[in-house]
């Protein structure tokens, strides 16, 4: 059996993987990186379209350019990586297995782990659409690689379920190709992806989008013929005798992305209820020494965001691997974070109480949009710690918080701190 | 070329009955029209192995499904299909139904079904099945009841019937069959075939190929019975749970599967179109009440994928199994629930028939009653594991990644004895797209491999057969066609 040792391995090669390793990298520390697919880079490199990179390099550019400069740094750095390798075991004392066709099973030690296996499709039957199932039936991401990697087209005529921004993308990418888009359905009343594509990427092409309607039946035995869609009321309930029906041989999906925690179920590191693992602040999971980055975490809308999460994953790694690799772990005292009103779920999941004089970033997204909101931090008996206006929130969109407990006069001997979205009690005329 | 037997219909039925004729030394072919086989009835159902006692005694199909049930303890030793016996309970959760459960047991135990027990004590109950309403009041326990993956056992009678001689024939749907001199002549839209004898197990067309010989004496309609899967480790069953009957139908029921998932289903609808394997918006409401009854923290988020299948319902509701009046032409029809429990009896029924009409059947010097297990990467241990990817790296390259489905293992599944050739036979042999993701990742990796291992071009290969091809076009065709459409 092959064996291969580092002070730190980074599962995944994707935005998320390759920043981690960087840092670690940078750090003097030894890194491995493994990724299953047979070039680095992960979901990127299917992104063929501009929008990445605005934040973090200040610039417009494609998902395989900004992975590009990632992967240039790894070259660079001389950091060491296997390709086409799947690791498929985690055991409790840090050993991982992995395989692939050439050295077989590899065994793999290693002071600290980097979670960075990125997140995959929900599928039809996640959200249950009644009907045949005929050939014709895609992910949105599916769609995009066969059409951006392999060079095929999947169909002629598409009805897109689900406005997120890969459906959305898709939509003009497959227009582009000389394909018709007959529509973009979206059960909720508002678009779910960003403002920026239902522009640039529906309207721009005149391409239907359709809110407040559902995909309710596919047709065609064979091959997708096409599909009957309803109005739902607010409960997304039929409304009876609303039914449309629409031609069409392809009908691709675009309903949401899941984080692909196998692995980290595994290691016997516990998830949250946002399908990603539970996190302290320093992104590391329930079991000391393995730390979590990117969409594997939390889905991320923006490249930019992951490989500033996937930095400080790194870097956290690095600390441990220093300072805290050997010793005996000492109990952490925590502070748990609740998801409040609005809130559908917050990052991290814990706080540990040696850290509240640093300054905590908050993630999470809302339950639905809202207008002219106050974002709250409060303790268990209802302190309130910190707050923060925002002009509108939605879904879509995660919201970041970077605040110091400590400075906010946090009562140290809380239990927990909720955070709520609330709508702003008084009408205020200046914004944040 | 005369046949001596042609088996019209590949599902499990008919390849029971072609790896149970294998035996002897006689010339066997299997037609079936679709690409795959399993594509009818036997890639929807319940997939449980029953106990027996839930038929009403006047119907032949009771006495087939116990010794039925009895027979698969050899068959899945032999052939190594997953198949285990855990038990079922019928649930009774009001007071008045346990007369109905008492009765059931009471005529089981006289037809010899072993084990039978009621059992109210509740604490008990909920021990063996902690999922198990709190409402309930006693069960009907059948520990013979059992599970078992239909179209795995499929493929695995069919592989081993080949293995001894059998010829499966896919892509040949039956269409004329006449018959003159004690012999058939077969004519599908390519091919003719003539042979002595024709085993009618086509399914919900059996009455139609019935007719093709001029026997109008029953029909078959299509009932519908839908299906919700359940994700793996969403929940575990140590049972499968029935309600209590009613006259109608043994009702809907929640029942765990070989791979650690969990369904819940079918519900019964009288249909016409024997091809309407959709599921609606009502049926899977309805199941899932009716689950949540048995089981209430059913995982309803976890669900993964619903499906239906269609039961061959006849007039008689009844099997009908028979060596009919024309010399050499045996009907297996109508063969609805419990037909997957009763199939190695219906065989031994179609031996006694052959013997009736004179076949010699002698029993072949080098038969072999064993299919080798399939190699799965999952039961390889991790030295095995390194052994295996050293001797042949595709057990290396990891396809589906949901679950941990290898380039081998397909590779090996297209090269079977009766081999799969759509994505969709992949599927049901060896799993890739079975899983979460339901084949997001590895379907471009499956369309790849098929490709090149049947040497056809990428574009032809299909999902389940003709008129199912995954993609259209290369990119660039459609624009490319929209410019030379301009300039004409
Ligand atoms: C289709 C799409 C379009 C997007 N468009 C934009 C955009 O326009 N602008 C923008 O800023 N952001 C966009 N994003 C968001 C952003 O690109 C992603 O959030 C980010 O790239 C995710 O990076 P990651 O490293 O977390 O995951 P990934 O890139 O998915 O990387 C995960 C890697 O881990 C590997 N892996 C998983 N499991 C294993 C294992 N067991 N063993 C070995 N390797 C494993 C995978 O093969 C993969 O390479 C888009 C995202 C998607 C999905
Ligand atoms: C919802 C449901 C649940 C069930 N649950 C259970 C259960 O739990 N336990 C149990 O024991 N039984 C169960 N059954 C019953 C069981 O599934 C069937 O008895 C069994 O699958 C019947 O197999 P078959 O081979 O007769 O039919 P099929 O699988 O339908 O096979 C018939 C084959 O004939 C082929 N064919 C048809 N016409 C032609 C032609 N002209 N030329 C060539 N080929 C042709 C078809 O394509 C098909 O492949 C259930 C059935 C249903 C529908």
């Amino acid at each position: 059996m092959k064996q291969y040792n580092a002070d730190v391995i980074v599962i995944g090669s994707g935005a998320a993987g390759l920043a981690a390793a960087i840092e670690v990298k940078k750090a003097n520390l030894s890194v491995l990186v493994i990724e299953r697919d047979k070039e680095l880079g992960g979901i990127t490199l299917q992104c063929i379209h501009n929008g990445f990179g605005l934040k973090e390099f200040e610039e417009e550019l494609t998902g395989p350019e900004y992975i590009q400069r990632f992967i240039n740094q790894i070259k660079e750095l001389e950091i060491p990586y296997i390709l086409n390798t799947m690791v498929i075991e985690i055991s409790n004392d840090k050993k991982l297995y992995a395989v692939n066709n050439e050295d077989g099973l590899i065994e793999i030690k290693a002071k600290a782990i980097i979670l960075a296996m990125g997140c995959r499709e929900r599928t039809r039957g996640a959200i249950n659409i009644p009907g045949f199932r005929p050939a014709g039936i895609y992910t949105a991401g599916q769609a995009q690689r066969f059409v951006n990697i392999e060079g095929y087209l999947p169909g002629n005529t598409f009805v897109i379920l689900g406005s997120g921004d890969i459906g959305m993308i898709m939509a003009r990418r497959l227009t582009w190709e000389g394909c018709k888009v007959k529509a973009v359905v979206e059960i909720l009343p508002y678009v779910s992806g960003l403002l920026r594509n239902q522009v640039q990427c529906l309207e721009d092409y005149d391409i239907p989008l359709i809110t407040s309607y559902t995909v309710t039946k596919i047709h065609g035995r064979d091959r997708v013929k096409g599909v009957t869609i309803s109005k739902v009321d607010r409960n997304f309930d039929r409304i009876i005798g609303s039914d449309k029906f629409i031609e069409c041989d392809t009908l691709l999906l675009s309903v949401g992305l899941i984080p692909e925690n196998e692995l980290t179920l595994n290691a016997g590191a516990e998830l949250s209820k946002n399908g990603g693992p539970v996190v302290d602040n320093n992104l590391e999971t329930t079991i000391a020494g393995i730390f979590t980055c990117g969409n594997v975490l939390q889905v991320h809308d923006l490249v930019d965001l992951v490989s500033a999460e996937a930095k400080r994953a790194g870097q956290n790694a690095v600390e441990y691997v220093k300072n805290r690799y050997d010793k005996k772990s000492s109990k952490k005292e925590i502070i748990k974070c609740l998801s409040g009103e609005n809130v559908n779920y917050v990052k991290p999941d814990r706080i540990n109480k040696r850290d509240l004089s640093k300054d905590i970033i908050f993630t999470l997204r809302v339950n639905y949009p809202d207008r002219r909101v106050l974002i709250q931090l409060k303790d268990n008996n209802n302190n309130l710690i910190y707050k923060r206006k925002k002009i509108y929130v939605i879904p879509s969109e995660m919201v970041e918080l970077i605040v110091n407990l400590e400075k906010n006069g946090i009562d140290p001997k809380c239990k927990s701190i909720n955070i709520e979205v609330i709508p702003r009690p008084e009408v205020l005329i200046e914004e944040e | 070329m005369i046949y001596d037997v042609i088996i019209i219909g590949g599902g499990v039925i008919g390849c029971c009955i072609a790896r149970t004729l294998s035996k002897y030394d006689l010339k066997i072919c299997l037609l079936e029209k679709e690409a795959e086989l399993a594509s009818g009835t036997t890639k929807g159902n319940s997939g449980v192995v029953h106990a027996g006692y839930a038929a009403p005694r006047e119907y032949i199909k009771r006495n087939l499904c116990i010794r039925g049930n009895k027979l698969y303890t050899q068959a899945a030793e032999e052939l190594n299909f997953p198949f285990q016996r855990i038990g079922s309970f019928v649930v009774a959760l009001e007071d008045s139904q346990i007369k109905v459960l008492e009765e059931q047991r009471r005529q089981g135990i006289q037809d010899g079904i072993p084990g039978l027990e009621v059992i109210l004590d509740k604490e008990k109950i909920k021990y063996m099945e902690p999922n198990i309403n709190d409402e309930v009041v006693g069960v009907l326990h059948a520990p013979t009841a059992g599970i078992v993956s239909p179209y795995e056992m499929t493929f695995a009678l069919a592989d081993n019937a080949a293995t001894n001689g059998v010829k499966f024939l896919l892509n040949q749907k039956v269409r004329r069959i006449k018959h003159q001199d004690y012999t058939f002549t077969i004519k599908t839209k390519t091919q003719e075939f003539k042979s002595r004898n024709v085993i009618n197990a086509a399914g919900l067309y059996a009455a139609r190929i019935s007719k093709l010989v001029g026997l109008d004496y029953f029909e078959i309609m299509p009932r519908r019975g839908e299906y919700i899967l359940f994700d793996r480790n969403a929940l575990h069953l140590n049972k499968i749970l029935f309600p209590t009957p009613t006259k109608v139908s043994k009702g809907i029921l929640v029942c765990p599967t070989l791979h650690e998932n969990t369904f819940v289903g079918p519900n019964a609808q009288n249909i016409t179109d024997k091809k309407d394997i959709s599921t609606t918006e009502a049926g899977l409401k309805e199941i899932l009440e009716a689950g949540r009854k048995l089981v209430p923290n059913l995982p309803v988020r976890s669900s993964i994928r619903n499906f239906a299948g269609l039961r061959a319902v006849p007039d008689t509701y009844d099997f009908i199994i028979d060596n009919t009046d024309i010399y050499g032409f045996i009907n297996i029809a109508g063969i609805l629930s419990p037909g997957l429990t009763s199939c190695f009896a219906i065989a031994e029924k179609v031996v006694e028939f052959l013997e009736l009409l004179g076949v010699e059947l002698k029993i072949k010097e080098d038969y072999n009653p064993r299919r080798l297990k399939p190699e799965r990467f999952k039961d390889f241990s991790k030295e095995e594991l390194d052994q295996k990817i050293k001797e042949d790296p595709s057990w290396g390259r990891i396809i589906c990644r949901c679950e941990t489905i290898p380039e081998k293992e397909i590779i090996n599944a297209i090269h079977a004895p009766v081999g799969a050739t759509t994505v969709d036979g992949i599927k049901f042999r060896c799993r890739p797209g079975m899983g979460r993701c339901q084949g997001g990742f590895c379907r471009p990796r499956v369309i790849e491999i098929l490709s090149r291992e049947l040497n056809i071009p990428y574009e032809e290969v299909t999902k389940r057969g003709e008129d199912t091809n995954f993609l259209i076009a290369k990119t660039k065709d459609l624009t490319l066609k929209e410019i030379e459409g301009g300039t004409e």
